[in-house]
């Protein structure tokens, strides 16, 4: 690669294919958002449905994140090292919830868990409200994110290959132990990504939210609603602060993963 | 591609602290579950003095407006107004599957008769003085400032080379407004209903965007697309007021849009008062100031809106109820037979 | 070259290396300390929860989040029985608005698969000023609520463009708004498989004589493949299910640029929730086979790592 005649012209067409697409368009947002300044900015998120909508977002994420981290790692170890009938279902049935449309998602968990849902009258009795509560923002938001992490971290396992864990239970290592020793360090690149995915996944999730949280502004209301609202009432400014808010919560997420990396990389680069 | 030989660790790394820890891995996946089960459980009773306000979403600046102010109010005072916004189609579907709410207000009836067919909303609703209204508007055309195409009346809409952006009638409601303000205006002026529907044809031929909402058309317009926008005259004002660069043409013919309320039949006393208040001179002329023509005579005598020469109602076409059936069934409504006889003729495959 | 801190020799267990020669009496008694880990019988037992408890897990968090959901719309599209069925599928705006985001979708996973490859190679055995905030970026097309990105795209490429292009109301706009939100996963499930390529197979290919284009084609490629397709899959199904971000700069007109979700979702406002349902069901299983014919060439393509 270092020698590659192509090195300088792919940098140039991959760095031009993201300018138009992705950094353009990030940038406007940045832009925007602190057009007017950086106090007109804060204003617009630090009133109080903002501020309860910033932490209803965080707390949604909080929880809906780690249960889908679990799952994906999970899955992503029975794939990867057990054959079993039906193996082929379960890995596309993970990457489904992308092709309902979040609407629908809202929709169909409002039929199972809603008032008059399939479990509509055993919520009702043990007085648990999911739909128009936080537990169905967190549904909604898990949903929509549930194949990031499987999908990152499956095809790392597949490409490392079960060499090193089998010599490790040969000389006695429990499943436990192999796991947190040999295959989550090897895994940890893929699984920060598929973390940060998930996370920036959750945190933009509009659709699916919208239905099943009612959007009770300062109740049930998260970021995303509040933007959509802010917009509504032709208040863009709000509009781009909160989706600013958003991006760098992303960001941050992705630099305490992938910060220790770095380290790996300069060794990388040393050893190459 | 295998992995042979095991590297040495890197020279003073010691491993635990480039590892992910794990353990704090599965202590934060079982806090994200406890945390979850907590959620579930019921938050305490609400107190008195809380009105579960679930509306359409263009009345959003306008109740906050208003909620203040009513606070300021004997009958208001200490009272906390819940509100929920959005679509007025989701929001009544909402209702009906258990959104706590105790004053509803929707963008037009049907919506407000789904509510009631699921017994939330007494039958008699409408039975007040003002027919169970609570504001009143029009279609509006929001054109460019200046209006460069000199758009003033329906037959200017389906001039070749004009772009009009209306909302998709299936997921608006303000879409519906739109097609019954010209479907009522071309029955205004002696056309047939077959001449009439000629003219809906015409009309969205020349539909350069149907958005799925209000606001987003409104949002699409803003952004440069079309020439004409149709709109309630509520919201257009309002855009205006926002210092949005746009005209609004008042139509010489074009329907009363009435937006129903309603309290549920579990509404606190708070939200029964809130109602009062919305009805009443004092709330009435808050209305008015944002944009909205009020239902009570007397107030709306204090304001000056545009009067259109032919003002018609959704009764004068069969009211809503035969209306929504006849034009916006997705499957077998007068619209849909429309957009599909355009779509065999211009669908380029 | 691997990516492994932890190798056998950490693990503390019978087994290991033994004291280095020249070691004091405590350092050897170090050394062979008994093993670190859970007693075997727990051990045991963890192995069988493992077995069986982990796929039930799996299995019931699926179910609640998706499985039960999905169910409950198949019953709800077919209440009304067959007929109603098919009567809401094959009604020509349905038709219509399945084959454009079918048509389109899979479009964009193949463009924005490549483009993800690309993109993933420089990022990782390219080096430049900027290389990481590149790398951070990408992934905040996801962050953004689709509502705003679909507002941004419409000012960058809608009829105010400063760019004096003009994709609003266009299938090329919505083609662009679909690869806004697919890239970060194109990009991402391809990185961390490459970054974990063991170079040393590539050196002794060349060394052997191989030109760099069949290392390419014979060594990298493939062995990327798999990740490749997993992002394609991702991008098709998410592509197939988006709507906030191409509802504005698609113009959403029916028989042109309406897709799915948009018809969808335009049923379930109109009291047709059964015939959204019912579009919803088959746009899902048409994905849905999608997604396993891709699931089957990625263990096609996957090189078996042991026996």
């Amino acid at each position: 690669m270092k020698r590659s005649r192509w090195r300088l012209p792919l940098r140039f067409a991959v760095l031009g294919y993201l300018a138009l697409l992705v950094i353009l368009p990030v940038s406007t947002v940045f832009y925007r958002a602190f057009q007017h300044g950086l106090g007109t900015a804060w204003d617009a998120i630090t009133s109080t449905d903002a501020l309860h909508a910033l932490w209803l977002t965080f707390l949604v994420a909080a929880i809906a994140v780690p249960l889908n981290t679990v799952f994906g790692v999970g899955v992503s170890l029975i794939l990867a090292r057990h054959r079993f009938p039906g193996a082929w279902l379960l890995d596309a049935l993970v990457d489904i919830p992308l092709a309902i449309s979040p609407v629908v998602i809202g929709l169909a968990l409002i039929l199972v868990y809603g008032h008059t849902g399939w479990f509509g009258s055993w919520l009702n009795t043990h007085h648990i409200t999911v739909i128009y509560a936080v537990p169905g923002i967190v549904m909604a938001s898990a949903a929509v994110s549930l194949p990031y992490v499987v999908r990152e971290v499956l095809p790392v396992l597949q490409e490392i290959g079960t060499e090193q864990e089998q010599a490790a239970r040969t000389l006695g290592a429990g499943p436990f132990t192999v796991f947190r020793r040999i295959t989550l360090p090897n895994i940890r690149r893929g699984l920060a990504y598929g973390v940060t995915l998930t996370t920036a996944r959750v945190l933009g999730e509009f659709g699916a939210v919208a239905i099943v949280s009612g959007a009770v502004a300062g109740k049930t209301e998260t970021l995303t609603l509040f933007i959509a609202d802010s917009i509504d009432s032709l208040d863009t400014q709000s509009a781009y602060v909160g989706a600013v808010a958003l991006c760098l919560a992303a960001l941050i997420v992705l630099t305490l993963l992938t910060v220790t990396d770095r380290k790996r990389d300069d060794w990388h680069k040393e050893v190459a | 591609m295998q992995k042979t030989t095991p590297h040495p660790s890197e020279p003073g790394d010691a491993p635990s602290r480039t590892r992910l820890p794990s353990r704090r891995i599965t202590a934060v996946g079982a806090l994200a579950l406890s945390a979850l089960a907590l959620t579930a459980l019921p938050a305490g009773a609400q107190t008195g003095g809380t009105v579960n306000l679930v509306a359409y979403s263009t009345p959003k600046p306008a109740y906050s407006v208003l909620a203040t102010d009513f606070a300021k109010t004997k009958a208001g005072a200490g009272v906390t107004v819940s509100p929920s916004f959005g679509p007025s189609g989701t929001q009544a579907t909402s209702v009906v599957n258990g959104l706590p709410a105790d004053l509803v207000n929707f963008s037009l009836e049907p919506d407000m008769a789904k509510v009631v067919k699921a017994g939330l909303v007494s039958s008699s609703w409408d039975k007040g003085s003002t027919k169970g209204m609570v504001t009143d508007s029009i279609v509006s055309f929001v054109v460019r400032p200046g209006n460069p195409k000199h758009i003033t009346t329906w037959a200017d809409l389906v001039k070749s080379g004009v772009q009009v952006i209306t909302p998709n009638v299936f997921s608006s409601g303000s879409a519906k407004w739109n097609i019954m303000a010209a479907y009522g205006a071309e029955i205004q002026q002696g056309k047939t209903p077959a001449q009439a529907q000629q003219y809906l044809s015409k009309l969205l031929h020349n539909a350069v965007a149907q958005p799925s909402s209000a606001s987003a058309a409104l949002q699409t317009f803003l952004s440069g697309q079309g020439d004409v926008l149709l709109d309630y005259e509520d919201d257009a004002l309002y855009a205006k007021s926002k210092g949005e660069p746009v005209d609004i043409i008042t139509p010489p013919q074009t329907i009363l849009i009435q937006n129903p309320i309603a309290v549920t039949k579990t509404a606190s006393p708070a939200a029964k008062a809130f109602l009062a208040y919305l009805l009443s001179p004092a709330g009435q002329t808050v209305w008015g100031q944002q944009g909205y023509r009020p239902v009570l005579p007397s107030v709306a005598a204090k304001f000056k809106f545009p009067q259109p020469k032919t003002l018609f109602t959704i009764d004068h076409l069969g009211g809503w109820t035969s209306v929504n059936t006849k034009f916006f069934d997705p499957q077998t409504g007068i619209v849909a037979k429309v957009e599909q006889s355009l779509g065999v003729s211009t669908a380029s495959g | 070259m691997t990516d492994v801190g932890a190798t056998v020799g950490d693990l503390g267990l019978p087994g290991a290396p033994p004291a280095p020669a020249g070691s004091r009496p405590e350092q050897r008694r170090w050394h062979r300390r008994p093993p670190t880990g859970p007693h075997p019988a727990l051990a045991a037992a963890g192995r069988m929860a493992a077995r069986i408890g982990g796929p039930a897990l799996a299995v019931t968090y699926l179910s609640l989040l998706v499985l039960l959901p999905l169910a409950a719309l198949a019953t709800n599209a077919f209440s009304g029985g067959w007929g109603a069925f098919w009567r809401a599928i094959t009604q020509p705006e349905a038709v219509a608005a399945l084959e454009l985001t079918l048509g389109i979708s899979a479009a964009v996973a193949a463009v924005n698969s490549v483009a993800g490859l690309a993109i993933a190679w420089v990022l990782v055995r390219d080096d430049f000023r900027g290389k990481t905030l590149v790398s951070a970026v990408i992934d905040l097309p996801f962050a953004l609520p689709t509502i705003v990105a679909g507002l941004t795209l419409l000012a960058l490429y809608g009829p105010n463009s400063p760019f004096h292009v003009d994709l609003a109301g266009t299938r090329l706009g919505i083609g662009v708004a679909l690869a806004f939100v697919t890239l970060p996963f194109c990009v991402r499930s391809v990185q961390p498989v490459l970054a974990e390529l063991d170079a040393e197979t590539e050196e002794a290919a060349s060394s052997l004589g191989a030109s760099r284009r069949q290392v390419m084609g014979r060594v990298i490629l493939p062995s990327l493949l798999p990740a490749v397709l997993a992002g394609a899959g991702l991008a098709f199904a998410r592509a197939v299910g988006e709507y906030g971000s191409i509802v504005l700069i698609s113009g959403n007109i029916p028989f042109k640029t309406e897709v799915a979700s948009s018809w969808i979702f335009s049923l379930s406002q109109s009291d047709a929730l059964p015939a959204a349902s019912a579009v919803s069901v088959v746009l899902v299983t048409i994905a849905l086979f999608v997604l396993i014919v891709i699931g089957w060439a990625r263990r096609r393509f996957n090189v078996p790592e042991t026996v």
